[in-house]
């Protein structure tokens, strides 16, 4: 793990971001953007599509069951695009609205969704000068998912904005997808439970921490984000343990020398 | 009733809800970017932001674990020891789905 590449996996992501030619070295430290990372990027997303597909399920399932149209449900999954939030939108879905209620949805979903900002920030540096409008398009389509895929990418080396955009972009396809499915076939999915598939996202998201894995030092402000979320998962109801223990493990980091 | 109070109780209040969660969302989508274009990245910075991926992820799923019980913690130590082995994520993927399959069946 000591090189910056490292082993495995990253040998062969890097192989293909660069393609042997003699300016290989700048195009892996400069930001640039290629179709060919596009391609890969959605090859790099494929782990995450299991975790992908069984929210959405569960969430066109849900939204069917409360009495969504299918407009509504769609528009959710296709203009919100973040899952808890779209998840927590549901138990306070209204068949008439007022504006107090209508405020009180966006306030909730704010809440829930406030820790992509952090997601943002540690773009930002890869970002810089990319076009404003490929930019404007590929925060749209941030996830957590994505985004820590695309971190893996980053952390060794790659600056490929197309593995972020062309991770994104598949993400968005399949979560409309398994969306529409669970809206018509919600009721025939078999009890998710028995195979594990409630935790499928618990299981990726851990998977991912080991190519971030540099040390018992650097991961220090994890347990600090681990304790904190638990502590706010204990005490305070919804999702905002999150957003807490994420800014709780930032904060860490910026005070361990 | 103001125009805006009948506007919303109409067909279109579900629009208006679904326009307003996707405003909020994309401001929040957006925010950073914008927030660090405007701010200097001091080495201080650059270490709480390098701590993030990391923090991100156990402040998601340990409460969630953690609440998921005993076949959950060693279904997630068996993918992330064949991950950290292997470095194949769909293979760990499936070991930790399979360990979990597994462990319930049995009744653990």
């Amino acid at each position: 793990m000591g090189s910056p590449f490292g082993i495995g996996a990253p040998a062969r992501l890097t192989g293909k971001a660069v393609k042997g030619t003699e300016q290989s070295l700048m195009s892996t430290l400069r930001p640039h953007f290629s179709s060919a990372g596009f391609k890969h990027g959605a090859r790099l997303a494929v782990p995450a599509f299991p975790g992908f597909i069984m929210f959405a399920l569960a969430f066109g399932a849900a939204a069917a069951q409360k009495g969504l149209s299918l407009g509504e449900t769609l528009g959710l999954s296709a203009f919100v695009y973040a899952g808890a939030s779209q998840m927590v939108g549901l138990e306070i879905w209204q068949k008439v609205w007022t504006p107090s209620t209508i405020l009180t949805i966006i306030t909730v979903t704010a809440v829930v969704n406030v820790r992509m900002i952090l997601l943002g920030a540690t773009l930002q540096p890869w970002l810089r000068d990319e076009p404003k409008l490929r930019s404007a398009l590929n925060l749209f389509l941030l996830t957590e998912a994505g985004w820590i895929i695309s971190t893996r990418y980053h952390s060794e080396g790659g600056r490929d904005v197309g593995i972020l955009l062309g991770s994104a972009a598949i993400l968005y396809v399949v979560w409309l997808g398994a969306t529409l499915a669970g809206y018509f076939a919600g009721a025939f999915v078999p009890d998710p439970r028995r195979f594990g598939l409630d935790l499928v996202m618990p299981v990726f998201f851990s998977i991912m921490l080991v190519p971030l894995w540099k040390g018992v030092r650097p991961a220090l402000p994890w347990l600090v984000a681990g304790l904190v979320s638990l502590v706010v998962h204990a005490l305070v109801p919804g999702y905002l343990f999150i957003a807490a223990g994420a800014l709780a493990g930032v904060v860490a980091g910026m005070l361990i020398e | 009733m103001t125009a805006f109070e009948s506007f919303v109780a109409g067909p279109w209040g579900a629009a208006v809800a679904i326009a307003g969660m996707a405003l909020v969302t994309y401001l929040c989508r957006i925010a950073g970017v914008v927030v660090m274009s405007r701010v200097r990245i001091t080495p201080r910075i650059e270490r709480g932001l390098r701590a993030l991926p990391g923090s991100i992820i156990m402040a998601t799923i340990l409460p969630v674990v953690i609440d998921a019980g005993v076949p959950a913690m060693l279904a997630i130590a068996a993918a992330v020891f064949v991950m950290a082995v292997t470095r194949i994520d769909l293979a760990s993927l499936a070991v930790g789905l399979g360990a979990i399959s597994l462990l319930r069946a049995l009744g653990v």
